[in-house]
């Protein structure tokens, strides 16, 4: 399994991210458009991150902002297309 | 069918080369017709469909010229560098197919992407409304469920090249949340109003848009429910802002090339003006704006190119260095012109009206302000490979 900096799942690859680019304590499961932690730009910077540290392609009906809206949404959005691609 | 994209930089110069020979054929001797008549000439608007540089950046797949975006800013340059109007057909065309080439079903690719990228079919964006500017989540426009389809009421204003556009990205709300679907010209209901008296960029054919409960089909949406603002206009946003940028690279060069050609040849208090150290001053200013603008362009088109999870605000960085740069060149370069600056037979003028739109259009000054500052509070030249 790929690894960046020692993380192995992830989750704690994404907490890692959010930690280094969101200057507030996030919760898993805070959203942070709908509190306007972060803004709009955001998202595009989130879709760019997880196709590239992840090695996924966001299809057009991946790209339902309720994937990305907080650490729990994305680490399930990533899970997901990583058992679509490798079903074993 | 669109020649090879360019791969190498020998490519590139070769490919910037044969877009500057277009400009120069069809559009710079325009540029002054086009600003006064505040139209684009339908001559014109056939020689660029039939072009194929509307679809340059989009995918080879549906016949556009797939280049990069470093090809893409450097073609872009050569716009803007000679009309700014023109320039900004070929952003919003291309920012809103970019929105349905990312976006959209493999349907609805199939059913537009053809046209856009032959330039058979030109698309507006229509977001902006009479009290939605910057807060695009305030657009009044709305969408109510009519089984298959969605009816559309309200109205858009400030729609660049809505007066000619076959297609129009349009956005809603929709259960009060945003959606974005793609509305065709001859929909019934839909009404087309030229706007003019405009300060800049004069011939962008801007409109007001009247949707009198327009049907739209539900396959005509772009994107899911509530992804209107936060996707689907964001992407094309994104195009744009990079496209706007590019273009103010090409007015700020446009601007030197004005103003070093005006100082080699006039003479006041017997020497050149060139010669005069404050004027000398200016010409060294306008390159250096120049190169930074370009540069960080540049560097915004590599991240593009390598999908890099910064490309989007260091867009926006580029867009904001670049706009406030051309402002500040237009206006020394219309100083340096003096009286004649200020005339029609001098092209500065222009420059400097049109450099002033693009601080505005596709995010303002204040709203780049903002985001950048978000931007900076990720400390992205620290956390980051520092070489880039």
């Amino acid at each position: 399994m790929t690894t960046r900096g020692g993380l192995t799942n992830p989750k704690e690859r994404i907490t890692q991210y959010f930690s280094r680019v969101i200057p507030v304590a996030i919760e898993e499961d805070q959203d942070i458009f709908e509190r306007g932690i972060v803004d709009s730009l955001f998202a595009m910077q989130l879709v760019a991150f997880v196709e590239q540290e992840f090695s996924i392609t966001a299809e057009p009906t991946d790209l339902d902002i309720n994937n990305f809206c907080s650490i729990s949404a994305l680490t399930r959005f990533v899970e997901r297309k990583q058992m679509q691609a490798n079903p074993e | 069918m669109s020649p090879p994209a360019p791969t190498t930089d020998d490519g590139l110069i070769e490919y910037q080369a044969r877009v500057r020979t277009f400009v120069e054929t069809h559009v710079a001797p325009k540029a002054r017709e086009i600003d006064e008549a505040e139209s684009t000439p339908p001559a014109l608007l056939a020689t660029l469909r039939a072009s194929r540089y509307l679809g340059m950046a989009l995918p080879r797949e549906w016949g556009g010229g797939g280049i990069d975006p470093i090809a893409h800013g450097l073609a872009t340059e050569e716009f803007g560098r000679a009309c700014s109007s023109i320039r900004s057909l070929l952003t919003v065309h291309n920012m809103s197919s970019q929105a349905i080439s990312r976006i959209g079903t493999s349907e609805q690719r199939k059913t537009w992407l053809p046209a856009l990228c032959s330039g058979d079919a030109i698309i507006a964006f229509a977001l902006t409304e009479k009290n939605a500017g910057s807060s695009a989540d305030a657009i009044q426009t709305s969408a109510r469920d009519c089984g298959g389809e969605y009816e559309i009421t309200g109205a858009k204003k400030w729609i660049t090249y809505g007066q000619i556009a076959d297609l129009f990205l349009v956005f809603a709300q929709f259960d009060h949340r945003p959606i974005s679907v793609i509305v065709e010209r001859d929909a019934p209901g839909l009404s087309i109003t030229p706007m003019r008296g405009l300060f800049g960029t004069r011939g962008s054919m801007l409109a007001e848009l009247g949707f009198a409960g327009v049907r739209v089909p539900k396959s005509h949406q772009l994107g899911a429910p509530g992804a209107g603002i936060n996707i689907v206009a964001n992407t094309a946003l994104d195009h744009g802002r990079f496209s706007v940028a590019w273009g103010c690279v090409g007015i700020i060069q446009s601007c030197l090339d004005a103003s070093l050609d005006y100082a080699s040849g006039r003479e006041q208090g017997g020497q050149r003006l060139k010669d005069h150290q404050l004027i000398r001053r200016l010409l060294s200013d306008m390159l250096v704006s120049y190169r930074a603008a370009k540069e960080v362009c540049l560097h915004a088109a590599r991240l593009r190119r390598d999908r890099d999870p910064r490309g989007a605000n260091e867009t926006a960085l580029a867009k904001y260095l670049a706009s406030t740069s051309a402002i500040k060149t237009a206006t020394d370069a219309l100083h340096l012109h003096g009286a004649n600056g200020c005339s029609a037979d001098f092209p500065v003028a222009r420059l400097l009206r049109d450099a002033n739109v693009m601080s505005i259009v596709e995010g303002t000054d204040e709203i780049h302000q903002i985001a950048l500052a978000n931007y900076a509070l990720q400390r992205p030249y620290r956390s980051f490979n520092v070489t880039r």
